[in-house]
């Protein structure tokens, strides 16, 4: 037998190896001697990487060895990911498996539940295997540390995720094991999603409610507010089977509370008056239950089950009158009414543990109804012999009670009481008043503890607390048999306690690729990996530079002329303006207008390479520190560059300029940003040409040596990694770059029409660049990269449109075809123009193109698909407020009027404090432009910026105020906005804008 | 895991009995039989009896209960959730699953027992698998193997399970092709004395049946998919796309199967289409009591309302009911005291109405409880939840197969107390 196992579980076909797991606990049933045998069977088999064995296995092991839980560690993260597919059987025997499994080798989620933050963690976890690894990386750290906050192990996160699904099985069986699952192992936020599908199971066929409803009463009293909104779903209707109404009436007693108290009674009254004898005694038990409870509704359930005493059944009285007794206990002072009710009651009612109720509580409150207590002993006395045991009992402990507090009237009576039982036929009727006599009768021996009997018998007794029969089930795992019968069965596993400090995570690590194609492998190496991204994404940048100087920059010029009228205004007013506009135009391309002169075309070339590298910084530095920008105003440096450059011929300026990349790429190589950008301010003050030769001889040298072990290091780096082939330069021409020089224009143009001293800035162009958003990570895109920025360009001829500029990169070796949007999900009011259907992506090329969409003044994400002939990724776009908006042009009085018009609500103001940084005002104009789309309103105070611009699609203007006041060193923002939500959230971003 | 299962009838007999580990002596059903005996409703016998050596987990199913032992720990519900399918099961292949139709198959039912789970542990429960390894009886198949000798056992093995869609058998062939999909609904409601809604639920399911050649990939999309937020598929749909898009993805088993069932919560509005007034009073030492009913549509998109049917249990004092229905036929108890009216179609026009009296146990005092009111109905062509299906496409085959897709809604549990 073991030979053919043996031999069946290495077949070719799947079907055989299945049936071969079965036949192992047949075997290890018919000899146990072989269980070490069968167990490197099942190891083996556990090993399998289809579905179709994977539930039989299992199924083995937790028949064999359910112990050995060491051979799951290999196979856990392979059964977690096959678990969706498994046949639905085998997904209950895997579930229920791991469920112990997690137990053992994870830690409680809900430990520190204060420091959960399920935010931030859903965000974090997502579905990109990047962040998996991360996590990796961080649950491997953290667990060492009991106080810090608790970080789930990605493995524990991936059960979690992939049960999730399976909630939505139509087979019971898996959506209890998914749930039990939950319960057990998920964080307490998180728990809440079962209750939905256990509700829906609820509506199958009785025997699943039965089972069903037994485990959410469980959970009901750990987790109430999980099953609260379903509430209605608990309802009983006449035609359920009496046990599952019972269940139900468990249920709802366990989600009473106080909002919620009202609606369940009244839903309990008309329980009472079902037909179902005994369910309405459950639910009068139910309702005591829910008294004790709640505070609140305690003497109106009182009352309620006072009023059931006249009902005419006597099931119902006799369980009402029970339950008043334990209420009664709690505060028996205000409710002597009630009890002489009680009391009248002992000639009717029959049912003994009613009777038996009545008499311990006149017993017990004999002091609050003196005059009758005397007259019901005396009749129960004349029936004794006629009753119950359990009245028997109870009618010895009155007459003892009656004795210590009222001898005078009663002692006859108890004496013939005690008499009565010394003779009856239950023993323990006959030891109950042998031992009263000599407790309550004073002897002449004087017994040392009759002494103490007033105390004994009159002791203050502790109210019972009414609780749910399934409190504390829940040390069986929920969904077992065991569990069910609140009894430990034959073959229960018990679910393991947390363990305080997790086991080594790494003990599940395979080597497997093929299995975790993208999650596994890379773990190891994703450190230098990033890093070579990095350094490789800014190569290109850098090599991009001197093409787009060369190229694109003089279209971009005429752009620029075309759409803003604005620059012949300013052009117009002053003189140093117009020098200024053509010295930064040559500053923008190296071909100058007719009017410049060869100087400054030169200058125009010097500061161009301080610009395209301060650019090339500001690139590297957005992607390294989440696009934070940098702003460097560097108001002399470009002067003494240009003055430098004007003794150097033109070559060797292009030649300078190469050497001066090199010489940021090297200091990146340090991977200290600030350092380069520090080095790099250290170098520009030094003096004129010689600080240019010297730093030309000194890089000239090494220039191409070191460019060239940069590329063997990065080529070497690239021969581990896979798919690094972004490496190339990429050949397109990219338009954001353009958009900077524009916009920096602008503000430089602003800035001059202010004063005469700030001319010398003009042939500065600032570092600001346009963000550009990450619309589809190269990992997650399958090596298509797509990154988006908001180009500030009308689109075509649609005004209410914003152009949005996407940038498609292609990582792979291979071609993408047919990149196109397909089923835009907008909000009501967007609309979308999608951009024209790229045909083919070549390998490592890249693409820009530019789409419109309508945001209709919201920040509502855009959501669309982007597909390529094989896939499909689900993007979205997110504008950030300033770019819902387009800069209008107006006078200040214009500004003031309409200032004027947009008071009150619709104006909002901020103070702040500003850094050394930016006491500039021209900083805060180009902050303030490079958050908002907005243009500068000319205005004659130097301490007063104002911007104007109007929503895209409503039209309604946006006015922007900054007022500094120097000897503070504050800024009053004041934004005016007819939109006060856009407004609010301008304010927002303007103010972040300033505060960097 | 499942040890035995046992076939007992509603007279106490058990008439069937499959061992799959060893054999349990039948008096293990002793135990259900007290717990049966103990129950005054053959619905309120517990699904799980402990005994002291096994455990009885039974389901009842058409009057009959499937009771399985078993001896360890296992999960009650996979073994319900089991018997169920085999249930369910015997239906496919007899039609219906009664006593007589299980003693006339008695060789086909214990083949298929037999396949259903090995060792206790279920292999073949997807009925398309179960049809290629054991045929369905026909009369023609019964003759030739009772002439013949030979079994319905396929003699090959089931390919499908073996495939990535185990629940398709191949090589599937029609001359006319056809997918047919019926949504059906059903309302739970609770009504209260006023006529208020307490609480009211729909629970809706997509029954298909697909008789299409070859492996073809259907794709079946909602006009209005947000209403379907809890649903539970067959395992056919590929839930990634359903996450995604809200499109139903599958390639479909070739038969009958059910495609998916939703629940429209509580919390949601729901539509009740019909109303019931009712003037129900007794009165003290008064050997008589009055009963009016009357019915009326509500809220059914214009669509009637058909096969009424009102039942109710009266209380244990009313001897006989003196009654006169506008519409329909009534009947009436005096043994289990259960009226029922069966209404038919409801005239919006002429509103069906039960008027009369009933007579008392003289003597006997008022009773307490007001009896409650079963209804059900019929509303063709509506899904009352207002579900659409947009359309249904098919890829993967080159032929057009004729679709069709009906609605209907149906009461489900719907009470209205009194």
């Amino acid at each position: 037998m073991m030979l053919a196992i043996k031999e069946a579980a290495s077949d070719m076909s799947p079907y055989v190896r299945k049936t071969a797991a079965h036949a192992i606990p047949k075997l290890y049933s018919l000899d146990p001697e072989q269980k070490d045998q069968l167990i490197e069977v099942i190891e083996k088999l556990l090993a399998d990487k289809t579905t179709l064995v994977a539930g039989s296995v299992v199924m083995a092991f937790e028949e064999v060895c359910p112990e050995r839980i060491d051979l799951i560690h290999k196979n856990y993260r392979k059964l977690c990911n096959l678990l969706i597919d498994v046949e639905e059987w085998g997904q209950v025997v895997i579930i229920n498996m791991l469920t112990r499994y997690a137990r053992t080798q994870f830690l409680n989620p809900n430990i520190n539940e204060c420091l959960l933050e399920e935010g931030g963690e859903k965000a974090f976890y997502g579905s990109d295997e990047d962040d998996e690894a991360k996590e990796e990386e961080n649950a491997e750290v953290s667990p060492m540390a009991k106080r810090k906050p608790y970080v789930m192990d990605p493995d524990h996160r991936l059960l979690l995720r992939n049960t999730k699904p399976l909630l939505q099985s139509r087979n019971a069986a898996v959506v209890m094991a998914v749930a039990q699952l939950y319960f057990h192992l998920a964080p307490k936020a998180e728990v809440g999603v079962i209750a939905k599908a256990l509700v829906r199971l609820m509506r199958s066929h009785s025997e699943v409610q039965y089972v069903v409803l037994q485990n959410v009463a469980t959970m009901s009293i750990k987790r109430r507010g999980m099953f609260e909104p379903y509430l209605k779903s608990f309802y009983i209707r006449s035609t359920d089977p009496t046990q599952i109404k019972v269940l139900k009436l468990e249920v709802l007693t366990n989600l009473a509370s106080e909002t919620n108290i009202s609606t369940i009674l009244r839903e309990f009254q008309t329980y009472i008056k079902s037909m179902d004898k005994d369910f309405v005694a459950a639910t009068i038990q139910a309702i005591g239950r829910c008294a004790t409870n709640i505070g609140e509704v305690r003497d109106t359930c009182l009352n309620g089950l006072v009023q059931l005493l006249s009902n005419r059944d006597e099931l119902v009285v006799a369980e009402s009158v029970v339950v008043i007794k334990k209420l009664l206990q709690m505060q028996p002072e205000q409710h002597s009414e009630i009890i002489k009710h009680m009391a009248k009651l002992t000639d009717n009612i029959q049912v003994p543990m009613a009777r038996a109720s009545i008499l311990w509580l006149i017993g017990e409150y004999c002091e609050h109804v003196p005059k009758i207590a005397p007259d019901v002993l005396r009749k129960m006395a004349k029936t004794f012999t006629n009753e119950e045991d359990i009245v028997k009992l109870q009618i010895i402990n009155l007459a003892a009670k009656l004795y210590l507090t009222n001898s005078k009237q009663t002692k006859l009576l108890t004496q013939y009481v005690l008499n009565l039982a010394k003779y009856d036929q239950n023993y323990d009727i006959r030891d109950r008043a042998r031992f009263i006599r000599q407790l309550i009768v004073p002897m002449e021996k004087g017994g040392a503890l009759s002494k103490y009997a007033k105390k004994l018998f009159l002791a203050l007794k502790p109210a019972p607390v009414l609780e749910s029969p399934f409190k504390d089930r829940d040390h069986f795992q929920l969904g077992s048999l065991s569990h069910l019968l609140n009894a430990k069965t034959g073959g229960y596993q018990e679910l393991p306690d947390w363990p305080d400090v997790a086991p080594d995570p790494s003990v599940r690590n395979v080597e497997l690729e093929e299995v975790f194609p993208t999650s596994e492998g890379r773990i190891g190496l994703l450190g230098d990996w990033r890093e070579v991204i990095k350094l490789l994404e800014r190569v290109t940048t850098l090599t991009r530079v001197p093409e787009w100087t060369k190229c694109s920059s003089r279209d971009k010029r005429k752009d620029k002329k075309v759409e803003k009228p604005f620059y012949s205004d300013s052009d117009g007013e002053s003189g140093p303006t117009e020098s200024a506009d053509s010295g930064s135009d040559s500053a923008s391309g190296s071909e100058s207008g007719g009017s410049s002169s060869s100087s400054e075309e030169e200058s125009g070339s010097g500061s161009e390479s301080e610009e395209s590298e301060e650019e090339s910084d500001s690139e590297e530095e957005e992607q390294k520190k989440k696009r934070k920008k940098i702003v460097q105003r560097k108001m002399k440096p470009p002067a003494s560059e240009s003055a430098a450059s004007e003794e150097s011929c033109g070559e060797d300026q292009k030649i300078l300029q190469k050497p001066k990349e090199i010489r940021s790429e090297s200091d990146e190589e340090d991977e200290s940003q600030s350092e380069s950008s520090e080095s790099e301010s250290e170098s520009e003050p030094e003096s004129e040409s010689e600080a240019e030769v010297k730093k030309k001889k000194k890089v000239s040298v090494p220039n191409l040596p070191s460019k060239q072990t940069r590329k063997t290091t990065v080529e070497k780096k690239e021969m581990s990694l896979l798919d690094l082939d972004d490496f190339e330069p990429t050949t397109s021409q990219v338009t954001p770059v353009n958009n900077v020089l524009s916009n920096s224009l602008v503000t430089d143009l602003e800035g001059l029409s202010l004063t005469d001293t700030m001319m010398s800035s003009a042939t500065v162009t600032t570092a600001s660049s346009l963000k550009m958003y990450e619309l589809l990570h190269r990992i997650k895109g399958e090596g298509l990269a797509v990154e988006y920025c908001f180009s500030r360009q009308p689109f075509g001829s649609d005004s209410h449109m914003i152009a949005v500029q996407l940038h498609f990169t292609n990582n792979t070796t291979s071609e993408v075809k047919a990149l196109r949007v397909e089923e835009p999900k907008l909000q009501s009011g967007m609309r979308m123009k999608e951009f024209p259907e790229i045909d083919v992506l070549p390998p490592s090329g890249s693409v820009t193109v530019v789409m419109g969409i309508d945001f209709s003044d919201s920040t509502q994400t855009a959501n669309f698909q982007l597909c390529t002939h094989t896939r499909k990724f689900f993007v979205s776009i997110q504008p950030p407020v300033g770019e819902l908006m387009m800069p209008v042009f107006m006078t200040e009085n214009e500004f003031k009027k309409e200032q004027g018009k947009l008071m009150g609500m619709n104006e909002l103001s901020e103070k702040l404090v500003l850094g050394a940084m930016c006491q500039n005002d021209h900083t805060i104009v180009q902050r303030v432009t490079s958050a908002a789309n907005v243009s500068r309103v000319p205005c004659g105070s130097d301490k007063e910026c104002r911007f104007a611009g109007k929503t895209m699609t409503s039209g309604s203007l946006v006015l922007v105020t900054v007022v500094t006041k120097a000897d503070e060193g504050t800024v009053q923002l004041t934004v005016n906005c007819e939109k006060m939500v856009i407004g609010t959230m301008l304010v927002k971003d303007i103010l972040q804008a300033l505060n960097q | 895991m499942i040890h035995s299962l046992f076939l007992v009838n509603s007279s106490g007999d058990i008439f069937l009995e499959k061992h799959w580990k060893s054999v349990v002596s039948r008096s293990v059903c002793d135990y259900f039989f007290e717990a049966q005996e103990r129950a005054t409703e053959p619905e309120n016998v517990p699904p799980v009896i402990p005994t002291p050596h096994h455990y009885l987990i039974n389901v009842l199913r058409h009057k009959i209960f499937f009771v399985a032992v078993i001896q360890t720990e296992v999960p009650p519900l996979f073994v319900i959730e089991f018997l169920h399918r085999v249930v369910d099961t015997f239906q496919d292949y007899f039609g219906v699953c009664s006593e007589a139709a299980i003693k006339d198959n008695v060789v086909v039912v214990y083949e298929l027992l037999e396949e259903m789970l090995d060792n206790g542990f279920p292999l073949a429960t997807e009925s398309n698998i179960l049809k290629e390894l054991i045929k369905p009886p026909t009369i023609l198949r019964t003759v030739v193997n009772t002439i013949t000798g030979s079994t319905n056992v396929g003699e090959q093995l089931p390919t499908g399970q073996l495939s990535v869609v185990p629940w398709r058998r191949t090589g599937v062939k029609y001359t006319n092709n056809e997918a047919y999909f019926d949504v059906v609904e059903e309302i739970d409601a609770i009504i209260d004395k006023s006529g208020s809604t307490i609480t009211a639920e729909i629970q809706g399911v997509i029954d298909a049946c697909v008789k299409l050649t070859g492996m073809p990939d259907l794709t079946l999309s909602f006009m209005n998919p947000r209403l379907l937020d809890d649903v539970s598929f067959h395992p056919c749909v590929r839930f990634k796309r359903w996450e995604a898009e809200r499109i139903l993805s599958f390639i479909p088993p070739d038969g009958n199967f059910r495609l998916l069932s939703y629940h429209v919560s509580s919390q949601n509005l729901v539509a009740i289409p019909v109303y019931v007034k009712h003037n129900i009073t007794f009165r003290e030492n008064s050997s008589q009591g009055r009963f009016e009913l009357t019915l009326g549509p509500k809220q059914t998109m214009g669509k009637a309302v058909e096969s009424v049917l009102v039942s109710s249990q009266l209380p244990r004092g009313v001897l006989n009911a003196n009654l006169n229905a506008s519409q329909g036929t009534y009947t009436f108890d005096p043994v289990t005291k259960l009226l029922s009216w069966d209404v038919g179609k409801i005239n919006p026009q002429k509103l069906p109405s039960l008027k009369g009296s009933m007579s008392m146990q003289t003597g006997a005092s008022k009773p307490e409880e007001n009896p409650t009111f079963n209804i059900q109905f019929k509303i063709q062509q509506l899904a009352i939840s207002g579900l659409k299906v947009n359309r249904l496409d098919m890829y993967g085959e080159k032929y057009k197969p004729f679709k069709g897709i009906k609605y209907m809604t149906k009461a489900g549990k719907f009470q209205v107390r009194t």
